[in-house]
């Protein structure tokens, strides 16, 4: 069953929620509300995931809603969203998290509840549109706009130093940001001139058909690198990530991990690589290597954390990692492995971040030290706890090794990155995920009780049981039958790394031809800077 | 010229300049109703009254052809009927904020309302004047009431200084305007807008012209505030009454600003400004935004921050091109709406004496806890300030930053792209202190501790106002092909204008 602007509904619904914060008074009445949204919402977007042809055409967006043009008739800017191959699994992540995350924030917000709930659904928005958005300067607005709600997330519901953590977190994304926005309306002014009868243009599809020359493409996609790579977050970009998940409240961790990361890789695959190929391959290289040390610093580093939250947050570092090394290797296994492993890595560190939650709400601490034996008095808990963590580990069976698999077979194969060795380091970054995940469930669920809070500590309740059963089972799913989910993207997939060795080839040749000799060609690009300043100033 | 029709034509051309002589009169009435009925409550509806018809007024001009008044003096419909639009509303708006907030800190004059409109008048005559005798004219009428605006609390000695630096320091760009007036004209032959260029063309590029355009230029800067002309900025905004601050930081800043953008579109020959422009663009938004991250006082923070603004008003202006020109009013447009809102705000948590009027960053902490309301108007507020969409400050931003992309002035977008990441770092303070502080976390001796403080219903709704038109605006295609038309469409017309 479908009918028209399905999208868009399921888009702009958790808005309507948020509106309705706004005139509820009673906690129970704004928490029922949300719940119902979200749920709402996450209906709806099934009826998306069943009516989606993963067979179709692939440069077709389905369920796609127009309007436009807004802002300006002057510019071609609309509000256009779809569903394809590449956003289907991300949007119903984010659908799927939005009820386990009110749930999960149940009790756990114990102030302005109406506020929160209300920006939760803001947010909700906000990473929808991001991940359907298939105009440019759209899906710029809906990225930003995320960093609004979670500012406040931070902010109020926060921790100590949630001030702090808030700040870094919007001046971090806003750098990178601001820059992508430069090159958005440069890239816009471009387009428009050279494949849209000089209106500026940010439809995807527009921008595709540009083929952009090596030199504006290679600062081009280093200013929208710089934006994505630092909501990754790749390293070194990666410092606001820790603060800002362990200020910031279960719920918001988990969008956090679940879904706003994604956004940075999404917007790697989505924009950079197909808009600049050239760049983008001749950057591979240094993106796996920035790739790998975010694998082992972000596995050293979580080992060495007294604060389990803290522990977690740098595994979300190291995970990404293997994320975009995937991204980089342009195989079809590996870009299928990275776009998996972003719902996989949603889904566990969603979960591990969800069970730290609960641990907190119980005994008010995040330091591994103060607990200690606790399997015993929450065998239930624990239960979950092993299984997120096997997962997210990546033990064959559970969802997490598929991912990595993939990305890790995929990237040893690939000629873009060609470098076999790196890859071969990545790989110890499983095993490192081993010793400091296990090192944590040890020494928070096993050996002796030492604090006696720990032992008459309640076990799961039946709404926090509702939260974590869905996610294992999810994992257990993904990790025995990847196929559905990998199915859904394939063609879609397949579609855009040929639309990417297509462009990055035709480039190439079409830069080959006009540098016959290196000298001449240096001149000429000279010669362009220049003259641009130039034509503004003509002398009388 | 034939002097026995003289008199039936502007009689004739009265009607075209409804608003400015609506405004004029009733100031006038004020004046006298307050002579005999000293500081009347009925006076502030005189007031919004003639500002809402002539708000009315113009918006039926809106779609109509420019035409030129009193002889080339003044321009009436299309532009000017926007401009006027955005002064008038901009007006109307500081009145009904200020009627309140004037009780509160014990000033409610009634000549405050009669030089609100005859400073309104001096706007419009400096924002639609179409020659430099007109500019001259409008931008005294417009100057003077402020001085006095600004010294309005008497028995404060802050309110008064600021008053004399304003007052000093405007007398001396008057005298580098008015010299360059006499400059130009020496050279050109010419006081009207769209003769100059070819009185330029006649007597080619003499020492003289650009002498005069250099302290025209100069003189704008100056009521523009651009840095390094700015000096008088922050203590003018801090001691003056906190609605007038946002009244004076918005519409003379357009009515300079639109001044400044037709003496460059019609009267300067083309884009021989860019360089200039773009290095006090540069200058006044690094400036501004870093001396306001080091504010602790609200409103020297915005003043700092309207500062900043202006150089990103000037980007526009430096692209040189028809989209910068008409990106820059879209632009004043929304800093409009956006900055008498933030002051708007600051004002309702002021009382009387001196310390009232005194609002640190701490004092303001929980504020938006308190009031729930104020919390998210002000965060509306200050993420439209830093650029954030999708409110309208962010659609304002790509206005000026994308033509001068699209002029190939790309660094100076991305120097003005930075600087606003800069402001982010005091925008967002005043979002955290009212949101994310305590009511407790306020020094003692704080204004607006302790017992609650009242919103008037008449303030609610300016505010609410403000909210709802920055969330939309962006998305209204009309209101930026409104500007875009009047610099691409209509540009044809400027030959004979």
């Amino acid at each position: 069953m479908t009918f028209p602007y399905l999208l868009t509904l399921v888009i702009f619904l958790p808005l309507l929620g948020a509106l309705l914060t706004l005139v509820m008074r009673d906690v129970s009445t704004v928490r029922w509300m949300a719940l119902g949204t979200t749920v709402a919402t996450f209906l709806l977007s099934c009826l998306l995931y069943v009516g989606f042809d993963p067979a179709a055409d692939p440069s077709v967006p389905q369920f796609a809603d127009v309007t436009g043009p807004l802002i300006s008739h002057a510019f071609d800017v609309k509000y256009f969203v779809g569903i394809d191959g590449i956003n289907i699994l991300l949007v119903m992540l984010t659908t799927l998290l939005g009820p386990i995350i009110v749930l999960s924030s149940w009790h756990y917000i114990a102030k302005q509840q109406a506020a929160y709930y209300g920006l939760l659904l803001l947010l909700q928005t906000g990473v929808l549109g991001v991940f359907t958005s298939f105009d440019l300067f759209f899906f710029y607005i809906f990225f930003e706009l995320t960093l609004i709600p979670m500012y406040f997330i931070i902010g109020i519901w926060g921790g100590e130093d949630r001030i702090y953590a808030a700040i870094k977190f919007v001046i971090y994304t806003m750098v990178g940001s601001l820059l992508m926005l430069a090159a958005l309306l440069y890239l816009g002014y471009l387009a428009g001139n050279e494949v849209n009868a000089g209106v500026f243009t940010t439809d995807y599809f527009n921008l595709l058909a540009l083929e952009i020359p090596l030199g504006t493409q290679t600062w081009l996609f280093l200013l929208f690198a710089l934006a994505f790579a630092i909501k990754v977050p790749l390293f070194p970009l990666h410092t606001w990530l820790p603060d800002a998940h362990v200020q910031a409240p279960t719920g918001g961790s988990v969008v956090l991990a679940g879904v706003l990361l994604k956004m940075g890789t999404y917007g790697l695959l989505r924009f950079c690589l197909p808009l600049f190929p050239n760049a983008s391959f001749s950057w591979a290289l240094p993106a796996a290597v920035l790739g790998v040390i975010g694998i082992i610093y972000g596995a050293l580093v979580a080992r060495a954390q007294p604060d389990a939250k803290k522990l977690i947050a740098y595994s979300s570092v190291s995970h990404l990692g293997f994320i975009v090394i995937g991204l980089f290797a342009f195989t079809i296994e590996a870009m299928q492995g990275a776009l998996l492993q972003m719902i996989n890595h949603g889904i566990s560190t969603g979960a591990l971040f969800l069970l730290l939650g609960m641990l907190y709400e119980r005994r008010h601490t995040r330091l591994m030290t103060d607990y200690g034996g606790i399997a015993k008095s929450v065998p239930l808990l624990t239960f979950f706890m092993v299984f997120s963590v096997l997962a997210s580990a990546g033990l064959p069976g559970l969802n997490g090794f598929v991912g990595e698999f993939m990305i890790l077979l995929g990237a040893f194969k690939s000629t873009v990155i060609g470098s076999p060795g790196l890859i071969a380091l990545a790989t110890t970054g499983v095993i490192l995920a081993a010793v400091y995940l296990l090192w944590m469930l040890y020494r928070v669920f096993w050996g002796p009780i030492t604090d006696q809070a720990n032992a008459e500590m309640d076990d799961l309740n039946g709404r926090e049981f509702a939260i974590l059963a869905p996610l294992a089972a999810l994992m257990l799913f993904i990790g025995f039958v990847p196929q559905p989910f990998l199915d859904k993207s394939d063609v879609a997939m397949q579609h855009l790394l040929d639309t990417v060795e297509a462009k990055q080839a035709s480039i190439a040749e079409a830069a080959a031809d006009e540098s016959p000799a290196p000298p001449a060609a240096r001149a000429a690009f000279d010669g362009t800077t220049f003259s641009v300043e130039t034509n503004h100033r003509p002398v009388p | 010229m034939d002097l026995s029709q003289a008199y039936d034509a502007m009689l004739g051309d009265l009607a075209g300049a409804f608003p400015l002589v609506l405004l004029a009169v009733a100031g006038l009435v004020i004046v006298v109703w307050d002579a005999f009925r000293n500081n009347d409550p009925l006076l502030p509806y005189i007031a919004g009254g003639a500002l809402a018809i002539g708000l009315v007024f113009e918006g039926s001009q809106l779609a109509s052809e420019q035409t030129t008044l009193f002889y080339g003096n003044i321009r009436a419909g299309g532009f000017a009927a926007f401009i006027n639009m955005v002064l008038l509303g901009g007006t109307l708006l500081s009145v009904v904020l200020s009627v309140p907030y004037l009780r509160q800190i014990k000033h409610a004059y009634g000549e405050v309302y009669a030089l609100m409109l005859f400073a309104t008048v001096g706007m419009m005559a400096l924002a639609t004047g179409n020659s430099l005798i007109m500019l001259f004219v409008g931008l005294e009428t417009m100057s003077v009431c402020l001085y006095i605006l600004v010294g309005l609390v008497r028995k404060d000695e802050g309110s008064i200084e600021s008053a004399f630096k304003y007052f000093v320091l405007g007398a001396f760009a008057t005298g580098f305007f008015l010299y360059g007036i006499a400059l130009l004209y020496g050279a050109t032959g010419t006081v009207y807008l769209h003769e100059m260029q070819s009185g330029f063309a006649q007597s080619g590029a003499t020492t003289m012209f650009w002498a005069g355009v250099g302290l025209l230029l100069v003189g704008f800067f100056f009521k523009v505030s651009a840095v390094p002309f700015h000096m008088w900025t922050p203590d003018a905004y801090q001691g003056a009454p906190t609605t007038l601050t946002g009244y004076m930081s918005t519409t003379s800043k357009a009515a300079a600003f639109t001044a400044l953008i037709l003496v460059l579109y019609y009267a300067l020959p083309p884009e021989r400004w860019t360089t200039v422009l773009a290095v006090v663009a540069v200058l006044t938004m690094v400036a501004g935004n870093v001396l306001a991250l080091a504010q602790d006082n609200v409103k020297r923070m915005l003043a700092y921050s309207s500062i900043a603004h202006g150089g990103y008003i000037l980007v526009g202006l430096a692209a040189g091109t028809a989209a910068g020109y008409s990106g820059a009013l879209y632009y004043l447009l929304i800093y409009s709406i956006m900055n008498i809102g933030a002051f708007g705000v600051i004002a309702l948590l002021e009382w009387d004496g001196k310390i009232g009027r005194e609002q640190t960053m701490e004092s303001l902490s929980g504020i938006g806890t308190q009031r729930p309301f104020l919390g998210l108007a002000m965060a509306v507020f200050m993420f439209s300030l830093i650029g954030f969409p999708p409110f309208g400050g962010f659609f304002g931003k790509v206005a000026v930053f994308g033509p001068a992309i699209d002029a190939g002035l790309t660094w100076l977008a991305v120097i003005g792209l930075l600087a606003s990441v800069a402001s982010a770092g005091y925008y967002l303070r005043v979002v955290y202190v009212f949101s994310f502080k305590s009511a407790d976390e306020r020094p003692a001796e704080a204004p607006a501790t302790g017992t609650g403080f009242n919103v008037p219903f008449s303030s609610l709704a300016v505010l609410s106002l403000c909210v709802v038109l920055l969330v939309v605006v962006g998305f209204i295609p009309g209101l930026r092909d409104v500007t875009t038309h009047y610099f691409i469409d209509m540009a044809v017309a400027a030959g004979t204008l």
